[in-house]
C-alpha cells in the first residue's frame, strides 16, 4: 500500500499524508481533485466500499472539512479523503453517480450544514427536516440552547429554584437563617 | 431452491414510463393508489415511514421518510465534555447500545492512547456478544412475526427478558448500561454469573432447537420467505451493504474477522453465509449466528480469565482535554459495520463524533430500491429481514 500512497501523491499532489494505523491512512487534497481520486480508486485500485461521508465545521478558519471514507475489502485497507471548502456558499461536486447510497449522505450535508452538491437529483428533497427556516443546525453558530428557548416557551406549572436555598428549605425548613457563632471566633 | 416458489409476476410493464426513463404516476388515473406505511404501524421497525405508490397490490415507487425521532444527538456531543457524551450517544441505537459505548470507549481512548488491560478486553466481548444474542432473540423470531408466526416472538422475548436480567446483574441497567466506559469496564462478573448465564444459554439452545421446527421447516414461513425481497450481488458495493444483508449473498465480510479487534483472534468461528440473497437467506443467516453467539459466549467464559485489572488510569474526566485528531473505529453489530468518526480539537470537547449505522444505507437507499414490484403484503417482511433500526438514521 505504501506504493500506492506514493503513486497518489504524485498524481493527485496529496496536500497531506497521516497513517493512523497500519490499514487506514488519511489523505488530505485540494477540493478540484477530490472526487476524481475517489473515481480512480474506486474503478482501478478495487476501492469498491463506500463507508462514509461525513463534514466537520472549522468555523474559525471559514471552512468544511469533508472526509470521503473508502475501504478495500480484499486487502482490508482503508483511505479516508479529505478536502476543505469555503463555509461562505459551500459547494462541492456530487459524487452519487459512484455509490447509491452517497445520494442520501449528501441529503443530509445539505440539510444539516447547507452544503450543496449539484446535479445530485434529490438534494432538493427533505431528509429530517421539514419547514426549517433556521440555520443549518449542525453548523456551529446555531446555538441549541436559544432555538429551544426561542421556540418552545416554559410550560406552565414548572418552576426554577436556586438548589441551594431549595435544598436548604427542604432538609432544614426550622432552620436559624443565621448560624450562631462561637464566642471564641468573634 | 428459490426458483420453486418464485411466484412473483413479471411487472416489468408496469407503470407505464415516460422517455426519459421516468414514472409516470398519474393518481387522478385511478391506477395507482399513495399509501403511508408507518410511523404508526406495528409492523414498521420504528419510527419511520415508508411512502409508496401502489398498482393494484404492487408497488411502483417508494420513498423512505424519517424524521420522527431526531433528537440531534451528534450535536448535543459537541456541547459536552467527553464523559458527559456517554448517556447521549448509547441512547442512539437502542437494540445494541453496547456498541455505541464500545466505539465512544475505543475513539476517546485511540486519541489519547490508552490501552485498556486483557481483562477489560474479555469482558468487553462478553458484553458485546451478549448484545449481540439479545438482538437476535428479538430479530430471528422477529422475522417469523411478520408472517403472523406470534409463537416465537413471545419465545424470543422471555428469552431476551433473561439475558436482560444477566445485563442488570453485571451493568446495573437492563437496556442502557454505561459499562463500558474509557480506559476499561466498570466492574468484574458477579459471583456466580457465569452459571447463571450457562442456565440462560441452555434454554437458548433448547429455543434453537424449536424456532428451527416452527420457522425454518415451515413451508407457509418457507412460501413467504423464498425468492421474495432478493439482494443482488452486485448490490452490496453500490448500496453499501453489509452485515448479514451481505452475507446472505455469499460475501462473507464481519469486521470481526477482517478487522479483528478486542479478543476475537483468539476466538474459533466462521461467519455463517447464504446465497440466494432473499429473505429466507438472511433469515437463515441471522439463525446460525444466534447459534454462533450462544457459542462465542461460551468460549469467552471458558477462556476469560477469573479476575486482572480491568481499567487503566485516565486522566480526571472533568478535565480532560483531548490533542487534536480524528479516527474512525469500527465494530460488528448484529445488523453489520457500525462505526464512528471522533473529531477532537485540543479541547475538553469533542469537536465532530457520526456515526455510521447499517441501517443508513439499508432503510433509505436499498429499501427504496427493493420495494419496487415487490407485493405490498411483502413491505414489512423485507423490512424486518433487513434488520432496519431508525435511529441510527437520524442520529
Amino acid at each position: 500500500m505504501k506504493n500506492l500512497i506514493e503513486r497518489l501523491h504524485i498524481k493527485y499532489s496529496l496536500t497531506d499524508i497521516v497513517n493512523q494505523r497500519d490499514n487506514f491512512v488519511y489523505l488530505t487534497i485540494r477540493k478540484e481533485n477530490a472526487i476524481d481520486l475517489v473515481t480512480y480508486l474506486k474503478d482501478y485500485e478495487g476501492f469498491s466500499h463506500f463507508v462514509l461521508l461525513s463534514c466537520v465545521d472549522w468555523i474559525e478558519d471559514g471552512k468544511f472539512q469533508l472526509s470521503y471514507f473508502l475501504n478495500q475489502p480484499n486487502k482490508k485497507f482503508d483511505i479516508a479523503i479529505r478536502t476543505m471548502i469555503d463555509r461562505e456558499n459551500a459547494e462541492m461536486q456530487s459524487s452519487h453517480h459512484l455509490w447509491k447510497h452517497i445520494e442520501t449522505y449528501q441529503r443530509e450535508l445539505r440539510e444539516m450544514y447547507g452544503i450543496n452538491f449539484p446535479k445530485n437529483p434529490r438534494i432538493e428533497e427533505n431528509f429530517i427536516l421539514e419547514g426549517w427556516d433556521e440555520i443549518p443546525p449542525m453548523r456551529r453558530e446555531f446555538d441549541t440552547k436559544r432555538y429551544s428557548e426561542k421556540t418552545f416557551f416554559p410550560r406552565e406549572g414548572r418552576k426554577t429554584y436556586d438548589p441551594a436555598t431549595y435544598m436548604k428549605d427542604k432538609l432544614y425548613p426550622n432552620a436559624p437563617i443565621t448560624a450562631k457563632v462561637n464566642k471564641k471566633d468573634e | 431452491m428459490s426458483n420453486l416458489f418464485n411466484w412473483n409476476p413479471d411487472r416489468s410493464k408496469y407503470p407505464l414510463m415516460k422517455e426519459d426513463g421516468s414514472l409516470d404516476v398519474d393518481l387522478s388515473s385511478q391506477k395507482f393508489t399513495k399509501l403511508w406505511v408507518g410511523p404508526n404501524h406495528p409492523g414498521v421497525t420504528g419510527n419511520m415511514a415508508v411512502e409508496i405508490t401502489v398498482s393494484g397490490d404492487e408497488i411502483v415507487h417508494a420513498k423512505t421518510h424519517v424524521g420522527y425521532l431526531h433528537r440531534g444527538f451528534e450535536k448535543l456531543i459537541e456541547r459536552r465534555l467527553f464523559i458527559q457524551g456517554f448517556p447521549t450517544c448509547i441512547r442512539m441505537c437502542v437494540a445494541e447500545p453496547d456498541y455505541n459505548e464500545y466505539l465512544l470507549s475505543k475513539s476517546i481512548e485511540d486519541l489519547s492512547g490508552i490501552e485498556i488491560p486483557e481483562m477489560a478486553e474479555w469482558l468487553r466481548t462478553l458484553v458485546l456478544e451478549m448484545a449481540r444474542l439479545q438482538s437476535l432473540l428479538r430479530t430471528v423470531p422477529g422475522q417469523g412475526g411478520t408472517f403472523s408466526l406470534g409463537l416465537g416472538v413471545q419465545w424470543g422475548m422471555y428469552l431476551r427478558d433473561l439475558i436482560l436480567d444477566r445485563f442488570e446483574e453485571l451493568t446495573g441497567g437492563r437496556i442502557y448500561h454505561m459499562y463500558i466506559l474509557p480506559g476499561g469496564v466498570r466492574g468484574l462478573l458477579p459471583d456466580g454469573f457465569k452459571e447463571r448465564l450457562e442456565e440462560n444459554l441452555q434454554l437458548i439452545d433448547e429455543f434453537i432447537i424449536k424456532i428451527k421446527k416452527l420457522m425454518f421447516d415451515n413451508a407457509v414461513f418457507k412460501k413467504r420467505a423464498i425468492g421474495v425481497g432478493v439482494i443482488k450481488k452486485e448490490w452490496v458495493d453500490q448500496f453499501g451493504i453489509v452485515g448479514p444483508n451481505a452475507r446472505s449473498v455469499g460475501i462473507s465480510r464481519d469486521i470481526r474477522k477482517d478487522y479483528s479487534y478486542l479478543k476475537y483472534q483468539e476466538l474459533d468461528f466462521e461467519p455463517p453465509t447464504a446465497t440466494d440473497g432473499d429473505i429466507f437467506a438472511r433469515s437463515t443467516v441471522r439463525y446460525r449466528e444466534l447459534i454462533q453467539t450462544v457459542d462465542l459466549i461460551r468460549q469467552i467464559m471458558a477462556k476469560m480469565p477469573e479476575k486482572g485489572d480491568i481499567k487503566s488510569p485516565t486522566p480526571n474526566v472533568l478535565h480532560w482535554k483531548i490533542p487534536k485528531g480524528e479516527t474512525y473505529t469500527r465494530s460488528e453489530s448484529s445488523r453489520g459495520e457500525y462505526g464512528m468518526y471522533y473529531v477532537t480539537d485540543g479541547s475538553d470537547k469533542p469537536r465532530r463524533i457520526n456515526l455510521r449505522g447499517p441501517s443508513y444505507n439499508h432503510a433509505m437507499t436499498l429499501l427504496e430500491h427493493m420495494l419496487v414490484n415487490a407485493n405490498i403484503s411483502d413491505v414489512h417482511a423485507i423490512m424486518v429481514s433487513l434488520q432496519t433500526c431508525p435511529p441510527e438514521i437520524e442520529r
